[in-house]
């Protein structure tokens, strides 16, 4: 689990272009997701899983699919530039 | 093996199965009629639930043997994400006045249709059958299953970073999930597809 976490970051951001004359005050950064659906390819044998009942409330069997999501603007950023 | 509930075993005259339970538990902490008014684009949008299903399930007729069975597990689990959808929205505004929904922007939903559901998106436009393609090419169908589904789950991002109800997060933050593995196996698909793996191995 903590390779694949080396391996990518779910999360990234930009600072956008500002203008002279941009009207309102600058968001900062701006964020998207990526989640770890686009670096696997087809999926490998014997990865690690959640246990059935932990499965159940988290969407995913496979460990290295699942990826908790939150307000990026709310923590206010601790995601990788990229 | 014994569950809680018997199952119809091979061979019994069953007309029709379903199985009354959500896919996973719905529970809504604050009265916030707003955030069924975001909820419905989930319900009746581009790139809501009920397009997913309706994608998957027409499409699954002129694909590949071989990926068929993805396309009817994944469409009709969209449908049991289309029952939690309509469980959330309907806990919204059940008990909302008509005052109560006219500040929460449903005041023309009101007037429409009460607060019976109706399969519109977060702007009110009506449910489309233009919102999805069936091309009979199986790449380009895939392919635009794959974005359908990175698309619904951008938009369950944006209804999270729109809601402060923990509970009702919890729920969404599970069909964010679910997006998530089903691109994955759209991805799998692609590549099972257009694999040459049969030139290349002798058996």
């Amino acid at each position: 689990m903590d390779q694949q976490r080396e391996r990518f970051t779910p999360i990234k951001s930009y600072v956008p272009f500002r203008g002279l004359f941009d009207p309102c005050p600058p968001i900062g950064e701006k964020y998207y997701s990526t989640p770890p659906n686009l670096y696997l390819g087809f999926q490998p044998p014997n990865l690690e899983q959640f246990t059935p009942q932990e499965a159940l409330r988290k969407g995913t069997l496979w460990k290295v699919f699942y990826d908790y999501y939150d307000n990026p603007y709310k923590r206010g950023g601790d995601s990788s530039h990229g | 093996m014994e569950g809680p509930v018997p199952f119809p075993q091979r061979g019994e005259e069953i007309v029709w199965i379903y199985e009354k339970k959500l896919q996973y538990p719905v529970k809504v902490s604050t009265c916030n009629p707003t955030l069924a008014k975001y909820l419905v684009e989930q319900y009746g949008g581009a790139d809501g639930e009920l397009a997913a299903a309706l994608r998957y399930l027409n499409q699954r007729y002129t694909i590949p043997d071989k990926v068929i069975g993805l396309l009817t597990d994944i469409g009709t689990e969209e449908f049991a994400h289309l029952e939690m959808i309509a469980t959330m929205i309907y806990k919204l505004t059940k008990d909302a006045k008509p005052q109560a929904l006219k500040e929460a922007g449903l005041g023309e939903h009101y007037v429409q249709h009460d607060s019976a559901l109706f399969y519109n998106n977060a702007a009110g436009v009506p449910f489309s059958a233009t919102y999805f393609q069936a091309k009979g090419d199986p790449i380009a169908d895939l392919y635009e299953d794959i974005a359908a589904e990175e698309k619904a789950r951008a938009t369950y991002q944006w209804i999270i970073d729109m809601s402060d109800d923990t509970d009702l997060n919890d729920s969404l933050r599970y069909l964010r999930e679910r997006e998530i593995v089903h691109s994955q196996r759209f991805r799998e698909a692609v590549e099972i597809l257009k694999d040459e793996r049969d030139r290349q191995k002798i058996f």
